[in-house]
């Protein structure tokens, strides 16, 4: 059946039959013929945000939280360049979302038209595909192959730059079953005698580790499941990045935590001396190895990835398995089993003897403090009384992203929604209106700092005007901490533009918004701050005051090994030489 | 440990197994990628280059299926081994890249450049540039009293080569076209 219709009605069919139920946007000239059809239908929902940023990290948070695409709409110009940080931040994070732009009528491209950008020369390397539509006629095909796109093999962000005479034109509107996807299909299962390989090394290893990244919550909850399932069948240790929080549940009894600069001395340090490591669905990001030429040197790695381009990209390892995650862990479990499930018990058993040694430091222990709010204490409070809620976390960049991390616990896959790979200030909060619009009872808290909180702090309305009953936990220390954290320890204590004046009350702003703040500074206060906060019918901005010069440990200085950490105050004197300097 | 016989680096199913991938020699090999001929795809592909700091000693680009909308681009770069296979798999991550073939060890193959030499003198130096030019089997496609444009085809070396005999007899301009290659035999 074809049928015909204009390029705007297009957008809103081709959206509808994606299954696309929400769409974050913002309007302007070059998408009015969009905004006309959206405002003619009721099956999809448009959020109005207060900046395009806003639109991306919300449709982000969307996708992360539902494992279906995101959505965002921008007008031309202003709009999409708006949008750049949100789909870089979706690139490094390989998060699936899909952005449609507008852009100046065909006959006006190149003539530096009012509000005309270059957007698909702009988001080239941002994105994993964009398409400039110079047709009607192949309108609904190009938004079907970038769900396509966005969604298959490694997730990301594609983006379709849509011209405003190509929505007012009409044409042939093209289903999904019949639009032209098939040349883009990843490989999904992995090569079988590597897997054999593997589960080879599995029966052998002395010293094993799982190292699990995002990859396995983009490969969806089977995936995570059929780890799980792996992890108590074996018995080995697993660690995880920041990205991958979840897949296994953090109450689980193998869970060494999180690894990586801020990462745990217990995890870091199997990392560092394993013999066997198994990475699945994670890259070797710098913030987790440290110093290259002595990341876990002892150690045969194993490197399970559905994109060829991860493998051997700065560390070498062993054994590559390209394929999607959730499809090689059930095959490595099926083989695994029918050649008799063979550990080497006695030296996985020693091997956590050793790790329990590591876990006995305590690495997370902190001073406590009956005056002053720590950070650490303020995170054990907020885990404490929302860990039993059906709750989703999104953050913002800095120490605080750091102990959120480390502090609260995720069961499940997708309850975690934090900047990674780019490191976006600004992300949370935009992120909990995309969260909460997708999971409307749920409690969402986004754990912010003031400086990153004030970044996209816009969103505020948005939550206001949609009912999003969003919880931004602010760990206010008046200081752009993670930034003066870094002068102290690697540029004298000169602390260049770190802190933050003229801060906004953050009660009375939440009042401006048209929503409720508390702010307290007292430790036996905290706890009933909380509850008025997780208590109350709609947005809430707590602003706890936190020492101002709390540091995070651990911590791997840049340029130094894993097994080389800081563990607090006392080890932090002269502890970066010159050469980690030069290093972010 | 590694009683599987496992190489640091190495996939087991390419020849690239064996090559050492720590190596930090410097190699040049030549790629060749089938990609749609649609708007940006150069982009795409140069893009790569330059935001990942990867070398392109030269470039070719043309449709070679009218019909099926493809485009043949040859590259030749440089790189360590681990370079060159990094080069390789986000060539293949780009959409619109149907196939990457690195010619350079797939097998044996036929490389060709095409360039053109203005050279510009009379007397001896003149005889001398087209007694050259014969001997390289370049071809005359344009002469003036005082000048001649050259065609030449071949290795890149072979062209290198005859640059550097016509420099001091009178070269004015060259264009080159950049390499395009296929390997040898039947597949
Ligand atoms: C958009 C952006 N700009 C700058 C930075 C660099 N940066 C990283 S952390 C940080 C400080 C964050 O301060 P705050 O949000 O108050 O969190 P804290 O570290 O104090 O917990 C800065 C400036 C960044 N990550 N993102």
């Amino acid at each position: 059946m074809t049928r015909q219709m204009t390029g705007a009605k297009m957008v809103v069919q081709a959206l509808k039959d994606q299954g696309v139920d929400t769409v974050f946007g913002y309007p302007g000239g070059a998408v009015l013929p969009i905004y006309d059809e959206i405002f003619q239908q009721n099956d999809i929902r448009h959020i109005l945000v207060r900046h395009e940023q806003g639109a991306v990290h919300a449709a982000e948070g969307y996708a992360r939280s539902t494992g279906k695409p995101g959505v965002a709409l921008v007008t031309s110009g202003p709009g999409a360049t708006n949008a750049v940080t949100g789909l870089t931040d979706a690139l490094l994070d390989s998060i699936p979302i899909v952005v449609l732009s507008g852009q100046v009528p065909t006959f006006m491209i190149g003539t530096d038209g009012f509000q005309e950008a270059d957007t698909v020369g702009i988001t080239r390397p941002c994105t994993k595909h964009n398409w400039l539509v110079r047709e009607t006629d192949k309108l609904a095909d190009t938004i079907h192959q970038a769900f396509h796109v966005s969604t298959s093999g490694r997730p990301g962000p594609t983006l379709v730059d849509i011209p405003k005479d190509v929505q007012f034109a009409n044409g042939t509107y093209v289903p999904p079953t019949k639009a032209a996807t098939a040349h883009y299909a990843p490989q999904m299962k992995g090569d079988m005698e590597a897997i054999t390989d593997l589960a080879e090394l599995i029966e052998t290893a002395k010293k094993p580790v799982f190292y699990t990244g995002g990859g396995v919550i983009n490969s969806g909850p089977a995936a995570s499941q059929l780890l799980r399932e792996l992890v108590e069948a074996t018995g080995f240790p697993i660690t995880s990045t920041l990205m991958g929080l979840g897949a296994y549940p953090a109450s689980g009894d193998k869970w060494i935590g999180m690894l990586g600069m801020h990462g745990l001395y217990e995890a870091n340090m199997a990392m560092h001396d394993c013999d066997l490591m198994i990475c699945v669905g994670a890259r070797f990001d710098d913030r987790i190895t440290g110093r290259l030429d002595a990341f876990s040197p002892g150690s045969t790695k194993v490197h399970i990835d559905i994109d060829p381009s991860s493998v051997n990209k700065v560390v070498p390892v062993d054994l590559p398995i390209i394929g999607d995650v959730g499809h090689v862990l059930e095959d490595l479990l099926r083989i695994w089993k029918t050649r008799g499930r063979k550990t080497d018990k006695a030296s996985v058993s020693a091997w956590w003897d050793e790790i329990k040694t590591w876990q006995a430091r305590d690495c997370l222990a902190y001073q406590g403090d009956d005056k002053v709010i720590q950070p650490q204490y303020a995170m054990e409070r907020l885990e404490a009384l929302t860990k039993d809620k059906d709750r989703y976390v999104t953050t913002e960049v800095g120490q605080h992203q750091m102990w959120a991390a480390q502090f609260l616990g995720f069961e499940d896959p997708g309850r975690w929604m934090t900047s990674g790979g780019l490191g976006t200030m600004g992300y949370g909060l935009p992120a909990s209106v995309g969260v909460q619009m997708a999971h409307p009872d749920s409690l969402v808290v986004n754990v912010a700092g003031d400086a990153s909180w004030l970044m996209n702090m816009q969103e505020m309305g948005t939550a206001v005007q949609f009912r999003l009953p969003v919880k931004q936990f602010i760990l206010n220390n008046e200081r752009l901490g993670m930034v003066r954290q870094w002068q102290e320890l690697l540029h004298g204590e000169r602390y260049s533009h770190s802190w933050s004046e003229s801060l906004p009350d953050f009660v009375k702003l939440a009042e401006a918004f048209g929503c409720k703040g508390r702010v307290v500074s007292d430790p036996a206060e905290l706890d009933d701050a909380i509850q008025e906060m997780l208590e109350y019918d709609g947005p809430f901005i707590l602003d706890v005051l936190v020492e101002k010069h709390a540091n995070c440990f651990p911590m791997i200085p840049s340029g130094e090994p894993h097994n080389n950490m800081l563990m607090g105050e006392a080890d932090t004197q002269g502890a970066i030489g010159s050469s980690g300097a030069t290093l972010v | 440990m590694s009683a599987l016989n496992l190489k640091k680096g190495s996939s087991r199913k390419s020849a690239y197994d064996l090559r050492d991938p720590n190596s930090e020699v410097i190699e040049t090999h030549t790629i060749a990628c089938v990609v749609d001929n649609e708007a940006g795809v150069l982009a795409r592909v140069i893009g790569l280059f330059s935001g990942r700091g990867y070398n392109i000693d030269s470039l070719t680009v043309a449709e070679i299926d009218h019909l099926g909308h493809r485009s043949r681009i040859t590259i030749v770069t440089t790189g360590t081994p681990a370079v060159i296979e990094q080069i390789k798999a986000q060539l293949g991550r780009i959409v619109p890249v149907h196939e990457v073939h690195d010619l350079t060890v797939e097998g044996r193959t036929v490389e060709r450049e095409l360039a053109l030499f203005k050279v510009a003198g009379t007397g001896d130096k003149r005889v001398e540039a087209l007694r050259l030019a014969d001997i390289f089997r370049a071809n005359v496609v344009d002469s003036t009293l005082e000048s001649f444009v050259f065609e030449i085809t071949g290795t890149p070396e072979k062209i290198e080569a005859f640059a550097e005999l016509m420099r001091p007899l009178g070269l004015v301009e060259v264009a080159r076209t950049g390499v395009a290659a296929l390997s040898r035999g039947e597949s």
